[in-house]
């Protein structure tokens, strides 16, 4: 959860060559708002470049999360809606649901761009904190609005600072600025076809790391597990915070507060 | 609409009020004692995280800023270091503040040494021409 009146901006990348397809690379922009200390809004703008076609907007997604429970306990469930307005020809991958497969990202642009997918997905994600172990899972549902039937999928991470301790000293190569984690996600099929016969599933592990002025930079590459899934998929993320933006804008029209 | 304004009105309630945090601690929790106690490693720590996660809403000097209370009121300094951790890890989701349950155990007693350290110690304060503290 974003804590309330922080705005965060990242970019999340991914590219990857499925076998028989062009490479790709996809940039998924993201504006991250704490509205309140149990509510984060964000906007997702998409886009995708892939060689040999062309360079696309692939359309936006709007989505909230809520917090439920007041208090910490072992499992804290947040609940999540998303309303998506994509093409078909969106590569970012944001999440892995029904039967996505690596053919999906080898139909060329100009064709795929032609299919809107309208969606509104729910996720129910439940994160637990264990002595510096940070174990998150989330069941995914989506819906076309318009047609075809619930989708699922699904995700589990686990991640650890390399120290639990913080340093006095403003760093940016302490331990503690790192994280490693490893997280799997994939489809889980439809509701009339659920399981994970032909769908797709990639084991990732995740490095982050957080410079002493809060920028955080992520590197993950991805490794399909079936047959359905991209062979390779490699995703880099940088994400800024500003702390209290709106009382900073507020300020800059007020004489004399210069926070 | 309506779902619009109820929810906007639902929201606004739950934000509203503020809590007497340190009372609303449960006492087994309260009774927990910091490992941290008087290293200055860990309050130095403590000072840094202060800034990284804390400082944007209760000031740099810890003095509140709007609704953030200020750090340096009795209520805090003395508050058991018990109750302390308790607030830092669970916030106080529904007036505003929140859960730092993600950070490992260990920062969480660096902040609380830091926050035990705040009426004994001086630290600087905002710079002066922030108007918002609180009086």
């Amino acid at each position: 959860m974003e804590e309330p009146g922080n705005l965060e901006f990242a970019a999340k990348s991914i590219t990857g060559s499925p076998s028989g397809g062009n490479r790709f690379f996809a940039v998924a922009d993201e504006f991250e708002y704490g509205v309140q200390a149990w509510w984060t809004t964000e906007v997702y703008l998409d886009g995708q470049a892939t060689n040999k076609e062309s360079a696309i907007f692939t359309g936006f997604r709007w989505e909230n999360r809520f917090r439920v429970l007041p208090h910490e306990h072992w499992i804290n469930p947040v609940l999540y809606f998303e309303f998506e307005d994509i093409s078909g020809a969106d590569k970012t991958l944001i999440e892995v649901v029904d039967h996505d497969a690596k053919s999906d990202l080898m139909v060329p642009n100009a064709e795929a761009r032609q299919e809107k997918q309208r969606e509104i997905e729910a996720k129910l994600i439940l994160s637990s904190y264990f002595k510096g172990w940070t174990v998150a899972e989330n069941f995914i549902g989506e819906k076309n609005v318009v047609h075809a039937p619930f989708e699922f999928g699904y995700a589990v991470g686990v991640s650890r600072p390399l120290a639990l301790e913080a340093r006095p000293e403003r760093c940016n190569l302490c331990p503690e600025n790192f994280q490693l984690g490893v997280e799997m996600y994939g489809g889980l099929g439809t509701h009339d076809a659920f399981g994970l016969h032909g769908t797709s599933h990639y084991i990732a592990p995740v490095i982050a790391w957080t410079l002493a002025n809060g920028t955080m930079l992520t590197v993950s590459p991805g490794f399909g597990l079936s047959d359905a899934s991209a062979g390779f998929l490699l995703r880099v993320g940088v994400s800024y915070e500003v702390a209290q933006i709106g009382r900073k804008a507020r300020n800059l029209f007020r004489p004399g507060v210069n926070q | 609409m309506r779902f619009a304004i109820l929810f906007l009105a639902l929201a606004s309630a739950l934000s509203a009020a503020e809590p007497n945090l340190p009372r609303q601690v449960p006492p087994r929790c309260a009774a927990r004692t910091n490992p941290m106690t008087g290293d200055s490693r860990a309050q130095r720590a403590g000072a840094k995280l202060y800034e990284r996660e804390c400082a944007a809403c209760h000031g740099a000097g810890a003095g509140g800023i709007g609704k953030a209370p200020s750090l340096r009121q009795a209520g805090v300094s003395q508050a058991k270091p018990g109750a302390l951790y308790w607030i830092v890890e669970n916030g106080a989701i529904f007036h505003g503040m929140p859960s730092f349950a993600h950070l490992p155990e260990q920062e969480r007693w660096q902040i609380v040494t830091f926050l035990q350290s705040l009426n004994t110690r001086q630290v600087p304060d905002q710079p002066p021409s922030v108007s918002l503290r609180r009086p």
